[in-house]
C-alpha cells in the first residue's frame, strides 16, 4: 500500500493541477492554523493567569475564628473563642493527608496604628508570628539573610524577617538591615533577613510591608499564651483540601464546643476551590478552541471532499482505463483515499508549521517585554496537541476521501471508458 | 480460445428495453485475426465489451481459454482482464500525465511486478512498436499513430491471450491506419489471437476472418484472404 509506485502515482495526480491542489490545501491549512493558534492563545492566557499563582501551594485553605452563631451544650450564642496550639497538633494527628498546618498570630492590620520603631523612624506594619513552613504556602524571595527556622521556634529567638517595603520605611538608602534591631510594640527583634513577594495587583505594595517573627517568640513577647489566630493548611498532592476541609472544621468544632451545624463559627477560605474555578475556565476555553478550530477545519475538509469528487469525475475515463487494465476496485479506492489523506496531511502540516511560526514570533515579541504584569505568557502548544491535530487530520482525510472513492468505483468500467 | 453461445444483452432505456444482442454464437480459435463488422447500432461494441468483461451478458455462455466467464466479482473480473485481455481503444485512452513508458508499464503494475522488471518489460514492448526513443514523452507530445502504438504496446505488456481492438484506426488517417494494421498483423503473425471491431471494409480485409453483425445477430461469417497492410502503405 505504501510502495514507491503508489507514492509516485499520488504525487503525479496531485501535481497535475498545481493551482487547484494549492487552493484546496489552503482550506485545511487555514483550519488547522486556527485550531493551533486558538489553543496556543488559550495556553498563553492560562500561563499568564497561573503565573499569579506560581509558587503558591494551591491545595491550601485558610481558617480563622469567628463568633459562635448557635447555642450549644449550655454555651450561649455570640460567644468568642480562640484556636489553641493544641488544635494544630490535633488536626495533624487526626486528619491524614495534610502536608502543612501552619498556625499564625498577627499584630497590626489594615489601617493600624504605628507599631514598629527603629530609631527615629516609625511605621505601621503587619507583624506575623509564623512557622518556617509558611514560606512554602505563601512564597517569597529572601533577598538577604535567611527565613525563620526551627531553632528560632524552639529557642524562641527574637528575630525578624522584614519586607522590602519595611526596609525602605525604616532604613536609609543603602543601609544593611541585617543584625540591626527594630522595636515591635516595645520589644526588640533582630533583623535577620529581608524578603520580596511576587504578588501582583492591588496588594502588591502591602505585601512588601510585613514582618515575620517566629511563632513561639511572638506568643511569648506579646502575651498570646497558647492562642492561635489563624491557620494555613495545605494538603498533600493527590488529596484535595476541599475534601478534607469538613474533617478539619469538625475537629475544631468538637474541641471548642461549637454546635456541629454552626457554619459561621469557623471562618475559612479555600484557595483550591478558587483555583479549580480558574482551572475550569481554562478547560472551557480549550473546549471552545477545539470546537471553533475543528469546525473551521471541517469546512476545509468538505472542500477537499468536494475537489476529490470533481477529480474523480474528471478522471472517470482514466479510472475506466485502469480498471480495463486490471485495477481492482480496492486499488482504485485506495488511490483516491491515499490522495485525499496525503493532501490533508501535507496541508495540515503546513498549517501547523505556519501556526508554530506565528507563535514563535509572538514569543519573540513577548520575550522582550516584562510579562509579569501581563495576563499573557508563553503561548504554546505541546506535542500532544500536535498529535491530536494530526490524528484529526488523518481521520478527516479518510472521511473526505470516502465518498469520492465510492463514487469512483460506482461507475461501470464500460461507462467510464465511454466518457471522453 | 473464445467460445460464445446464445449470447443475449439488452439495455434498459427508461420504460422500454433495447435488445442489442439477440443470440450470438461463434468461436475463435487460437492465433486467429478476426474482425467484427457492422453499422453503428449493430451491437458490435456491446459484443466487444462483453468479450472484454467490461460488461456482462444477460443470457448465454462465454468461455475464455477454458475459463467460464460468469458472475464474476469486480475483483475477479479485474484479475482476468489483466491476465487474459489486452485492450486497444479508438481514442487510445492513454493516461495523460504518465509518460509512454509508464503507460505501457501500467498493466504490469497491476500484476504486482517489481518496478525494475516492469520498466524493462515495458521498454522491450515499446521497442517492439518502434517507439523506444519516445519512452519519456507524454501522450500529448505524440502523434495519433504513435499514441496508438503505445496503446498496442500497453495491451501487449501483460502478455494476454487475446487482444481486443475497438476501432483501432477510427481516429487515424489512412496511412497511419495501415501502419497500425501492419503492426497488428505482425503481432498476429507471432501467434496472438486478435479481435478487431471496425466498420471500415479496407481494415476488415486486412484480417483473416470477417464476422458481420446486423441488428444483434451474425448475418455473415466468412474467412477472407488477408491483405497485407504493408503493401498498401
Amino acid at each position: 500500500m505504501f510502495s514507491r509506485d503508489r507514492w509516485s502515482e499520488i504525487i503525479e495526480a496531485l501535481t497535475s493541477n498545481w493551482f487547484r491542489t494549492v487552493l484546496t490545501a489552503f482550506g485545511v491549512l487555514w483550519g488547522i492554523f486556527i485550531l493551533v493558534i486558538l489553543l496556543a492563545a488559550g495556553k498563553g492566557l492560562e500561563n499568564g493567569v497561573k503565573q499569579g499563582f506560581s509558587g503558591i501551594a494551591t491545595n491550601t485553605m485558610f481558617m480563622w475564628t469567628q463568633v459562635a452563631s448557635k447555642p450549644y451544650k449550655g454555651m450561649p450564642k455570640g460567644r468568642r473563642y480562640n484556636f489553641e496550639i493544641e488544635d494544630v497538633r490535633a488536626i495533624k494527628e487526626q486528619v491524614p493527608g495534610l502536608r502543612f498546618v501552619s498556625p499564625r498570630n498577627q499584630l497590626g492590620g489594615f489601617g493600624g496604628a504605628n507599631n514598629v520603631v527603629r530609631g527615629l523612624n516609625t511605621g505601621a506594619f503587619n507583624v506575623y508570628g509564623d512557622y518556617p513552613e509558611i514560606i512554602q504556602q505563601e512564597p517569597m524571595d529572601i533577598t538577604s539573610g535567611r527565613f525563620i527556622n526551627y531553632s528560632d521556634i524552639n529557642e524562641k529567638r527574637k528575630v525578624a524577617i522584614i519586607g522590602e517595603g519595611v526596609k525602605t520605611a525604616l532604613y536609609d538608602i543603602g543601609e544593611d538591615p541585617l543584625g540591626t534591631y527594630i522595636k515591635i510594640n516595645g520589644v526588640n527583634f533582630m533583623v535577620i533577613g529581608t524578603y520580596k513577594k511576587k504578588s501582583q495587583g492591588g496588594d502588591a505594595e502591602e505585601a512588601q510591608k510585613q514582618i515575620y517573627v517566629p511563632f513561639t517568640s511572638f506568643s511569648q513577647a506579646f502575651n498570646k499564651g497558647n492562642e492561635v489566630g489563624w491557620m494555613a493548611i495545605t494538603a498533600k498532592d493527590g488529596n484535595s483540601i476541599t475534601n478534607l476541609k469538613g474533617d478539619i472544621i469538625d475537629i475544631v468544632k468538637t474541641r471548642h464546643t461549637i454546635h456541629p451545624e454552626d457554619d459561621r463559627a469557623v471562618g475559612n477560605f479555600d484557595l483550591y476551590q478558587e483555583f479549580s474555578k480558574v482551572n475550569g475556565l481554562f478547560v472551557a476555553l480549550k473546549a471552545v478552541a477545539y470546537f471553533v478550530g475543528v469546525l473551521v477545519l471541517l469546512s476545509g475538509i468538505i472542500g477537499i471532499s468536494n475537489i476529490m469528487l470533481i477529480v474523480v469525475k474528471e478522471r472517470t475515463n482514466e479510472i475506466g482505463v485502469r480498471r480495463a487494465l486490471g485495477a481492482t476496485p480496492w486499488s482504485i479506492r485506495g488511490q483516491i483515499l491515499m490522495e485525499s489523506i496525503f493532501l490533508t496531511i501535507i496541508s495540515g502540516m503546513a498549517g501547523i508549521i505556519l501556526a508554530t511560526g506565528v507563535i514563535w514570533l509572538v514569543n519573540l515579541q513577548l520575550s522582550g517585554m516584562d510579562t509579569s504584569e501581563m495576563m499573557f505568557l508563553n503561548p504554546s502548544v505541546n506535542l500532544g496537541v500536535v498529535m491530536i491535530a494530526l490524528s484529526i487530520l488523518i481521520i478527516s482525510g479518510l472521511l473526505a476521501g470516502l465518498i469520492p472513492a465510492q463514487q469512483a468505483i460506482k461507475v461501470k468500467p464500460v461507462d467510464a471508458l465511454r466518457t471522453e | 480460445m473464445i467460445e460464445i453461445s446464445n449470447l443475449h444483452k439488452s439495455y434498459k432505456m427508461g420504460a422500454n428495453s433495447l435488445h442489442v444482442l439477440k443470440g450470438i454464437n461463434f468461436s475463435v480459435a487460437e492465433g486467429e485475426l478476426l474482425s467484427i463488422m457492422g453499422s453503428s447500432g449493430s451491437g458490435k461494441s456491446t459484443l466487444l465489451n462483453i468479450l472484454g468483461m467490461l460488461d456482462e451478458a444477460d443470457e448465454g455462455s462465454y468461455v475464455l481459454d477454458g475459463v467460464p466467464i460468469k458472475n464474476l466479482s469486480e475483483k475477479q473480473a479485474a484479475k482476468y482482464r489483466n491476465k487474459f485481455l489486452g485492450f486497444i481503444f479508438q481514442s487510445f485512452n492513454l493516461i495523460g500525465y504518465k509518460s509512454a513508458l509508464d503507460n505501457v508499464a501500467l498493466p504490469l503494475y497491476y500484476q504486482g511486478l517489481a518496478r525494475g522488471e516492469r520498466m524493462d518489460r515495458a521498454m522491450s514492448y515499446l521497442e517492439k512498436v518502434g517507439l523506444a526513443d519516445w519512452a519519456g514523452h507524454l501522450p500529448n507530445e505524440l502523434s495519433g499513430g504513435q499514441k496508438q502504438r503505445v496503446a498496442i504496446a500497453r495491451a501487449l505488456a501483460s502478455d494476454p491471450k487475446v487482444l481486443l481492438a475497438d476501432e483501432p484506426t477510427g481516429a487515424l488517417d489512412t496511412k497511419t491506419s495501415y501502419e497500425v494494421m501492419d503492426l497488428i498483423q505482425e503481432i498476429n503473425d507471432e501467434g496472438r489471437t486478435i479481435l478487431v471491431v471496425t466498420h471500415e471494409h479496407d481494415i476488415a480485409q486486412m484480417t483473416k476472418r470477417i464476422v458481420n453483425l446486423k441488428d444483434g445477430v451474425i448475418i455473415e461469417d466468412t474467412v477472407v484472404s488477408q491483405v497485407r497492410a504493408l503493401e498498401n502503405v
